[in-house]
């Protein structure tokens, strides 16, 4: 039996200018433990907002359903809790910290998490030790921790500086929200090999997408269809080259 | 009328200054300000009117220094003037020889109540000159109150820097108990000169700050500076810098870190009277609980001043329900080759980020403080100098510590 | 409005001068007693046959206009005005009652054919077939104002036939009184300020609508004012009502003859919408600005204010300041209604000796209400430009919204460009955003323009309607033309 990341029932809604809009309308999802899983369908389906609501944010209301995470009650997590338990999300767009220098603020997370799991914190030069080792690793240069979190840089630079924090912060859990960034060959390069590195059997993801071709660097476990709100297929890798070949439209067609 | 009846069991002990006649006529006409009189619309001094203000007690050298160990720790070292309840305390002063005490000569601004009040009750203060072409390196002003119910210091100074003279003024202004402090410090920048002015109010929470800065600056000359308001339950400083040569330069840069039921207000009139100038201001509330921030910023630019380069830019962080914001950026332009702007923003701490902190692992309220410290960095990061960067960093973060225990 | 024909002929008719909205009509007036009393009061109350709380309601005004100090407090400075040298009430002696088209004065009918504001129904509907430029145009519904008096609402059938009533407010008093009752004075109080006072306590005319619930007005209604006798002040009242989920257009214009001496303008516009109304009021404001010299000119003083008063209602204000010599107003909305939206769009332009203080007000006072403010103002000449705009967050706008863009544009080193907003928050959920630039138009665009074959004239109003573009797309297509052309016209001699 499962008991990593269990999802049953979830429902979920926004509030739209005072009038609550229903996005999650009952999603079922189960996540071993070692697996990666992608989750496909068409733009409006909730993808998005699944992401949101599995790493906290606070504008969706839970309104139905739950989620579990090594047999914790997710959705009961305050967003600084989730992380410490392991679960990371990449942003789709990663948000701008104006005056928040990336390093110290890479620091802070870091002894945050590991202050909450019980483990001994960093000293600066331990940290550096540690970040040096990834950002050599990601071919990413030492500027990039001068500046500040994410202001002004490339878009591929800020996919980089998500796989840092992933490989830094070391979850047990990944979602990578890659939703709309679908089209730059580079970003998703640097993503892939990102969570690739991370596989093993103490590593999970879910994969966001709307495009088949991140699935051309990342082959997932299993992959799920979502519309409206649900999953409405589960199958194998070859669900997404049926779904580049075919569209969605055929098992739109198989809930209708 | 009553502002200056209630003022005035202070003003018969002191000596008497070239414009104290006519400053104490002009505020038995005028009174202190009220809302009605424009420019105090946001900071009306109703409840200062009804107080009356007595000359504080001298104390003693001992006393002054563990004052000044208490409150101005950053001024223990190096060279400072130090003044405790309106009188210079001799014993604890030091100055370089780079700098000449001089006459002092505080200009009347009728137009400027706080101008008025000062010269009206005018009691000490220093004038200092550097001379062309000496840097005097840094030199800490500090003005202390203690024993300080109900009594009122109205200290004058002056600095005055000739052609290629450099100073750096380290301003702290701190004090214990229910005392109205009215500083007025009167700055002369001439050609290529240049001053920084570092000022910290942390004056006591049942204080009153009413400070007026009046600079001229000439050709190529740089009027620079900061204040750090964190102090007071009601302030104001107000700047009025007048650039009057070609290229002169002045920053007006502030943050002002409100909590309890503190009102500070940061009001500057910068007038572009010659071509070419440049100003900048950058002005950061951060609101907590009842704090009560106001900015009133106003760039004139005459006729002549083609070229004018102005900015303005007002940002409020308001952290509580009760905290309030009150913005009047203010442009009034005659000239038409210029490039001025003005900007404001207000509003809390901004949801995505809070969330992608805290998405990473960092606990609410860390998060929070990581957000305001960034906020401040902006105009913090104004500061040039090192060690005046990590004074005001300091003070900032004591404060910061104190209220989020 | 203000379809004003583009013949060159007109303006050179009119010698060196580029107001081409300045001649004089020549018709037989009727006066009330000069100066202000309350007899004059109760002589315009009988005059237009109002019932006696009408009567009550200006006299109460007049008392508490005599107790008011005029303000002093904005930047264009005027001569004192002579309250008591002035007629407040003026109407072409012709003119019987209530009237038809047929009825009214052809010398009236004439001077807005003139100014290009076609009263003539048929000729409207008929178009097509008729008049050559006009051929294009939707119907409007208009309301002329003639000094005191409506001298005609054209289309008030159809309007009738949607529910709509829009009349002259005279007209509403004697035959609508529960509406006017309940709402004139409901968002202007008559001791609102000093000149809304003095309009409360003489006011002559002006445009009432109401739209019912649910209606959306079939056509856009205008009221085009016209100032036309000698020493008479304008004092109209304009009244607009949207009930829960009603919408209307409504279009002003103005335009006065070239005299030597000032008049007065002191209008007051009152708008409320309730639950998903919409209201969009746009001005394109022509008034006489006086000569090169600052020599004659309007005042125009106006008290204009909009409540939105339910859910999600909407009020929009668009205007077009080119004339007068003093501007001041300040177009607001309350916005009351959680939900609900203000918007205002300016743009101002002065030239030669001209004085605008203008901007807005936007008081938030219920959650989640958004207000947009976009103001470009243009000086030329000797001319003074100030916006004035204050946005307020009071304490229940949990989520509110604003964002404030102010721009000017400075022709020439003898003018000046002001900004001035104000800025209160008190609610941390609330933001408020604001930016201000000031600019000319830089040698390089206008080279860049005349290398290309513009003429400089040509190359400036270029450069200018970009940069009131944001603006003027908010206005009604047919008023966007005209406004183009009015802003090149205002700006001729301002540069060179």
């Amino acid at each position: 039996m499962n008991d990593f990341l269990k999802i049953s029932g979830l429902c979920a809604q926004i509030d739209d200018n005072g009038t609550p809009k229903e996005i999650l309308r009952g999603l079922d999802l189960e996540v071993p433990k070692g697996q990666i899983h992608a989750i496909m369908g068409p733009n409006g389906s909730g993808k998005s907002t699944l992401s949101y609501v599995l790493a906290g944010r606070e504008d969706y209301e839970v309104t139905g359903g739950s989620a579990e995470f090594l047999g914790e009650d997710l959705l009961a997590l305050e967003p600084e809790e989730r992380a410490a338990l392991g679960v990371f999300l990449a942003f789709q767009a990663p948000i701008e910290l104006p005056g928040v220098n990336n390093a110290n603020f890479l620091r802070t997370a870091v002894n945050a998490v590991r202050r909450a799991r019980k483990e001994d914190e960093l000293d600066a030069v331990g940290f550096l030790k540690a970040v040096r080792a990834e950002t050599k690793h990601l071919h990413m240069s030492d500027e990039m921790l001068k500046r500040n979190v994410n202001v002004g840089f490339s878009g591929g630079e800020k996919k980089r500086n998500e796989v840092l924090q992933m490989r830094m912060l070391r979850p047990k859990f990944a979602i990578l929200d890659e939703t709309d960034s679908g089209l730059d060959i580079d970003a998703l390069r640097i993503v892939a090999e990102g969570v690739n590195s991370l596989r093993g059997p103490d590593f999970s993801a879910l994969i966001i997408t709307h495009h088949q071709r991140l699935l051309d660097y990342i082959k997932p476990d299993r992959v799920h269809v979502m519309a409206k709100g649900k999953i409405i297929h589960s199958g194998g890798g070859e669900v997404a080259l049926a779904l580049e070949a075919q569209g969605y439209q055929q098992y739109l067609e198989a809930v209708a | 009328m009553s502002g200056a009846t209630a003022i005035s069991p202070a003003i018969e002990s002191f000596l008497s200054r070239a414009h104290q006649g006519e400053a104490r006529i002009l505020l038995e006409l005028q009174g202190l300000p009220q809302r009605r009189l424009e420019a105090w619309r946001y900071t009306p001094l109703r409840d200062l009117d009804k107080t009356g203000f007595a000359a504080p007690d001298a104390v003693s050298v001992d006393e002054a220094r563990a004052l000044l160990a208490r409150l101005a720790p950053e001024a223990l070292e190096g060279h400072r003037i130090v003044f405790v309840n309106g009188v210079a305390i001799a014993a604890l002063t030091s100055l370089p020889d780079t700098v000449e005490v001089t006459d002092l000569s505080v200009p009347l601004l009728a137009d400027r109540p706080l101008s008025v009040l000062n010269n009206a009750i005018q009691q000490q203060g220093i004038a200092l000159r550097v001379a062309a072409d000496v840097d005097a390196g840094q030199i800490a002003l500090v003005s202390l109150v203690t024993n300080g119910d109900q009594v009122s210091t109205h200290l004058a100074h002056q600095i005055t820097l000739d052609t290629g003279a450099k100073l750096t003024l380290l301003d702290i202004q701190s004090g214990e108990g229910a005392y109205l402090a009215n500083p007025s410090l009167t700055v002369s920048v001439a050609e290529k000169a240049h001053l920084t002015h570092l000022r910290v109010q942390q004056d006591s929470l049942e204080a009153t700050n009413l400070a007026l800065v009046n600079a001229r600056i000439a050709e190529h000359g740089t009027y620079d500076s900061f204040t750090l308001t964190l102090g007071a339950k009601l302030s104001r400083h107000e700047v009025l810098a007048h650039l009057g040569g070609k290229h002169a330069i002045v920053h007006v840069n502030a943050a002002q870190l409100l909590a309890g039921s503190q009102h500070a207000d940061l009001t500057s009139v910068i007038t572009h009277a010659a071509p070419d100038c440049n100003s900048r201001q950058t002005v950061k509330n951060v609101l907590m609980d009842a704090g009560h921030g106001v900015f009133q910023g106003k760039i004139y630019v005459d006729r002549i001043a083609q070229k004018t380069d102005g900015y303005q830019m007002n940002q409020a962080l308001l952290l509580s329900e009760k905290a309030q914001i009150d913005s009047k950026p203010e442009l009034e332009i005659y000239a038409d080759d210029v490039k001025c702007s003005h900007g404001a923003t207000v509003g809390a701490l901004d949801d995505e980020q809070l969330f992608y902190l805290r998405a990473r692992g960092i606990p609410h309220a860390e998060a929070r403080a990581i957000l305001v410290r960034a906020f401040l960095l902006d105009a913090l990061a104004l500061v040039t100098d090192e060690a005046a960067y990590a004074l005001l960093d300091r003070r900032v973060d004591a404060w910061w510590q104190k209220r989020e225990a | 409005m203000p379809a004003v024909t583009e013949t060159r002929e007109a303006v050179e008719t009119l010698g060196q001068s580029t107001y081409k909205w300045g001649f004089e009509t020549d018709i037989e007036m009727e006066f009330a007693p000069k100066g202000l009393s309350e007899e004059t009061i109760r002589f315009i109350s009988a005059r237009k046959q109002e019932p006696e709380w009408m009567l009550d309601w200006r006299l109460q005004a007049f008392r508490a206009w005599q107790s008011m100090e005029e303000p002093s407090w904005q930047k264009p400075e005027y001569p004192a005005i002579d309250y008591q040298d002035a007629f407040y009430f003026a109407e072409p002696k012709s003119k019987p009652g209530p009237k038809s088209l047929e009825e009214v004065d052809p010398e009236l009918l004439r001077t807005y054919e003139k100014l290009g504001i076609p009263l003539h129904e048929q000729a409207i509907l008929a178009g097509v077939e008729g008049a050559g430029e006009q051929e294009a145009r939707l119907p409007v519904a208009v309301d002329a104002v003639f000094d005191s008096v409506s001298v005609v609402t054209t289309f008030r059938k159809t309007l009738e036939e949607a529910g709509v009533i829009f009349c002259p407010i005279s007209d509403a008093i004697r035959e609508h009184p529960e509406l006017v009752k309940r709402y004139l004075g409901s968002v202007v109080p008559v001791s609102d300020n000093f000149f809304a006072a003095l309009n409360s306590a003489v006011f002559t005319d002006g445009s009432f609508v109401y739209v019912p619930e649910g209606v959306k007005c079939p056509m856009e209604l205008s009221t085009y004012f016209r100032i036309n006798a000698r020493n008479t002040g304008q004092f109209e009242r304009t009244l607009i009502i949207c009930e829960d989920r009603a919408t209307v257009s409504y279009l002003e214009g103005c335009t006065a003859p070239m005299r030597d001496e000032n008049q007065l303008h002191a209008a007051v516009v009152e708008l409320v919408a309730m639950n998903d109304a919409k209201i969009k009021y746009s001005t394109v404001q022509n008034w006489y600005p006086g000569d090169e010299n600052g020599k004659g000119g309007i005042y125009n003083f106006v008290t204009k204010r909009g409540a939105c008063r339910g859910r999600n209602a909407k009020i929009s204000w668009t205007q077009v300041e080119t004339g007068s010599a003093i501007t001041w107003k300040y177009p607001s909305c309350i916005l009351a209604g959680e939900g609900s939206v203000g918007e205002f769009y300016s743009v101002a332009v002065t030239n030669n000796r001209q004085q605008a203080d203008t901007g807005t007000k936007m008081i938030h006072l219920a959650p989640n209400t958004r207000s947009t403010i976009i103001a470009k103002t243009i000086s030329a000449g000797h001319s003074d430009s100030t916006y004035r705009g204050l946005v307020r967050m009071m304490p229940k706008a949990r989520g509110a919204r604003n964002f404030t863009q102010c721009d000017s544009l400075l022709i020439g080193d003898q003018c000046g460009a002001h900004t001035v907003p104000y800025i209160e928050n008190r609610n941390m959920t609330a933001r408020v955003e604001h930016e201000a630039t000031t600019s000319k138009i830089s040698e390089d665009q206008l080279f860049y323009c005349r290398s290309r074959g513009l003429s400089e004239e040509d190359a400036v109003g270029l450069i200018v309607n970009g940069f009131c573009k944001d603006v003027l797309k908010e206005l009604p297509m047919e008023f966007a033309v005209e406004a183009q052309k009015l802003l090149q016209l205002s700006l001729e001699g301002s540069v060179g």
